[in-house]
């Protein structure tokens, strides 16, 4: 808009001296994520506000006529229920579990990935296999290996009938074992990408002033990958927060296994409580925003970094 | 009954699934050919049809083909007035009722007939998802159909679902660990305490389906109207409805869960049990006694044929009816089976209707039970010299289904049952002296999403 580039700014505002042409190129960037920018408010903002507004009623969706309105009703439910907050401790206690395991494997994996001198490609490769496998698939051969009947588990470790998925506490060992499993290669991943990132000549230098291996890794090594680590965490945790699919296949939130995630899903879909449901859902989408916050904040993750943009 | 058709379908997998796949690899080419032909005639027809014939969408339990069959039999017997096409749904009850009930809430024009639980109906109908019969059609619905059956398709006082076939449990048991433990369990006086005696005497167990699932409701509520009791009193007050369970009746139930799970006749998976779970813990070599449908007969059978199970199970196995909580008082054993709603948004009501009336005919109840082994909703197909060959307790099944009580019909079945089944899980936590008192307590509050559940 040749109009508004002709008048003079303003003295005295924040960004004066912005040239006409920076000013273009912005005016084209936002244009061109405008599109981008209306499917995310379709596809995220919509159905969020729907729920928010869902949540402030009592409603069930087989009993469509007894339809209230009851504020934040339903908000109070679910925060005074035990139930809650016991599913609130199991996904927590089932993300710190996986997260920290995982974190000290993948570390073991992406030195070796990254150290490999022979087969490198295969070693690599297998250790992602894991990782390519459906989550349903993995937690179905996970249940079978450790079910009485036709597991193979008990055989191994002479333990005779014992049965894993009676019990909430070995229920989710098997359940936090099988996502172990299933996702400590992600996290080798990102780690792999940071340890790439780490400059070859810290390292050299570090050995000439007589540093030991283990000095190197805890001085050198991690201090620069910092940025990696944070970001393998943050994704990790806020995937494992969701937990689903293994605790639906194996136990389906029995013996006090449920998780947020499980929860959720029984209160809209299974009782279509749309309201009870929705209240609890957007529960689970504030804790979320919680946990990004602090990472973000707290621990002043820069995800342009990780990914490599700056 | 949902549950059983899992059961059956992993049976089907391992004892006849066997046999097709050799007959279909030794045939590969011509069947080829053949299902290629048919596709190219489906198509035609399909194009040729499209204005005249309506074309009707059965959601279907799965089952080994059956209803399938039917389908293609009305289909037939329509002459052209009509095409029956299934779709099958999830395995278990509960998956199933989630997807109706999905796809109804969205007025699915395009969901004709649907082989429903019959613990749904009240709530499907409750939510006006299905189309009820008029009191001109009930008649070829309910006469000469089990009444149990019928009353679970009631919601007040209309007919919104067709009986298609009904279900209910035996005890059955090793005719080796009875005699071991000297005692008769068809005898007109055996209860549950017997039961249980037994089993810890002969050192075998008694399966039960214990899984957090619709099953382990099944065998509460059979329980709770043996001794005399009902779940919910007032059900037509929908959420504001009461639960009696601190009752005597109650009690009793919970004194009979306790006891077993606390006991070594009990299985150690009984937590975690299902219905073929708990037919694999009868064939184990501490297997003594079960309750279970009447499907695991077959599947003995079939399983002892291909080698799975000793070939000297099915000799052994004796059957009797659901045991009694207090001797003397007639047992109420559970109801079972699946009846046919049309939904009420589909565009062919009338066809709908006449495809109901075709698939719960006598014959081809008949030929359903023949075929899948679950028992008909009409009591007269039992008599018939086919079906009493093939099911030597024919008798016992439908004397059985006579006496059975439904569950808690109520449009809130789904969160009752729920509701019990969390503070009734595991059953070795049940304590007649808390659990009655603190699931009347609970229950509504669920109702009125003053808990979570």
């Amino acid at each position: 808009m040749t109009v508004t580039v002709d008048k003079p700014l303003p003295a005295g505002t924040g960004r004066a001296e912005i040239t006409d042409r920076a000013k273009a190129e912005r005016r084209l960037g936002l244009l061109l994520s405008a599109p981008a920018i209306v499917v995310m408010l379709l596809v995220t903002a919509y159905p969020l506000l729907n729920a928010l507004y869902l949540s402030m009623f009592s409603y069930r969706l087989t009993a469509p006529d007894d339809r209230r309105f009851v504020w934040f009703g339903n908000y109070v439910t679910a925060l005074t229920d035990g139930l809650f907050w016991q599913d609130v401790f199991t996904t927590f206690f089932v993300t710190a579990v996986t997260v920290g395991i995982e974190l000290v494997l993948g570390f073991a994996f992406a030195m070796v990935m990254h150290r490999a001198i022979f087969m490198r490609r295969t070693v690599r490769t297998s250790i992602l296999i894991p990782y390519g496998i459906v989550t349903v698939i993995s937690a179905f051969a996970w249940r079978y290996a450790f079910d009485l009947n036709s597991g193979f588990v008990n055989g191994w470790l002479g333990l005779g009938d014992y049965a894993w998925f009676t019990g909430r506490w070995s229920s989710l060992s098997v359940i936090i074992l099988s996502e172990v499993w299933k996702t400590t290669p992600f996290v080798s991943l990102l780690l792999l990408a940071g340890l790439a990132q780490v400059p070859r000549d810290l390292g050299e230098a570090a050995t000439v002033d007589g540093a030991t291996a283990w000095q190197r890794l805890w001085r050198v090594t991690i201090p620069n990958m910092k940025a990696a680590i944070l970001v393998a965490v943050l994704f990790r945790t806020l995937d494992a927060w969701r937990i689903f699919d293994s605790i639906f296949v194996m136990t389906a939130g029995q013996n006090q296994t449920e998780s947020l995630s499980f929860l959720t899903y029984r209160q809209t879909i299974t009782r279509t409580a749309i309201g009870l449901g929705d209240a609890v859902g957007v529960l689970l989408f504030l804790s979320v925003v919680l946990i990004a916050a602090v990472f973000i904040k707290g621990f002043r993750v820069d995800l342009a970094q990780a990914r490599g943009e700056r | 009954m949902g549950k059983v058709e899992r059961a059956r379908a992993g049976r089907g997998r391992r004892g006849g699934g066997r046999r097709d796949r050799r007959s279909r690899t030794s045939r590969a080419g011509p069947v080829r050919a053949s299902v290629a032909l048919v596709l190219l005639a489906g198509g035609l027809t399909a194009c040729g049809s499209e204005s005249g014939t309506p074309s009707l969408t059965w959601y279907t339990n799965p089952d080994n083909g059956g209803q399938a069959k039917l389908a293609a039999a009305c289909t037939q017997a329509a002459n052209g007035k009509y095409r029956i096409k299934t779709s099958v749904l999830p395995n278990d009850a509960t998956q199933q009722r989630e997807q109706l009930v999905r796809r109804l809430a969205a007025k699915d024009s395009g969901l004709d007939l649907m082989s429903l639980d019959p613990v749904f109906i009240a709530e499907a109908a409750n939510a006006g998802f299905l189309r009820p019969f008029t009191s001109a059609e009930e008649a070829q619905f309910t006469q000469g159909v089990f009444p149990a059956s019928v009353e679970n398709a009631r919601w007040e006082g209309k007919l919104f679902a067709a009986p298609f076939w009904a279900n209910t449990q035996l005890l059955w048991y090793r005719k080796s660990a009875a005699k071991r433990a000297g005692v008769d369990p068809t005898a007109a006086d055996f209860t549950w305490d017997k039961l249980i005696d037994a089993a810890l005497r002969s050192n075998t167990t008694v399966a039960v389906t214990g899984n957090k699932y619709e099953g382990y409701m099944v065998w509460i509520s059979a329980l709770m109207a043996s001794a005399g009791g009902r779940i919910i009193t007032n059900p037509e007050r929908g959420s504001d409805a009461t639960v009696d369970f601190d009752s005597p009746a109650g009690r009793a139930t919970a004194t009979i869960i306790s006891k077993l799970a606390r006991s070594r006749a009990a299985s150690p998976t009984l937590s975690t049990e299902i219905e073929d779970p708990a037919r694999n813990t009868f064939n184990a070599a501490r297997g003594g006694f079960m309750i279970n449908w009447p499907y695991i007969y077959a599947a003995d059978l079939a399983d002892a044929e291909a080698g799975v199970i000793d070939k000297s199970i099915p000799a052994d196995i004796g059957w009797a009816r659901y045991p009694q909580v207090t001797a003397g008082q007639p047992s109420k054993p559970p109801l079972g089976g699946i009846s046919l709603g049309i939904g009420a948004y589909g565009k062919h009501e009338n066809e709908a209707v006449e495809a109901a009336r075709c698939i719960t005919s006598e014959p081809n109840m008949k030929a359903y039970m023949l075929a899948e082994g679950n028992p008909a909703a009409r009591p007269a197909v039992f008599d018939d010299p086919e079906i009493v060959k093939q099911f030597p307790m024919a008798t016992l099944i439908r004397d059985s289904i006579n006496a059975a009580a439904p569950r808690p019909i109520t449009p809130y079945y789904p969160d009752v049952s729920s509701g019990v089944q969390s503070k009734w899980h595991p059953p070795a936590s049940v304590n007649p002296n808390t659990t009655p008192k603190e699931t009347d307590d609970f229950i509504p509050k669920v109702l009125r999403d003053q808990r979570l559940l």
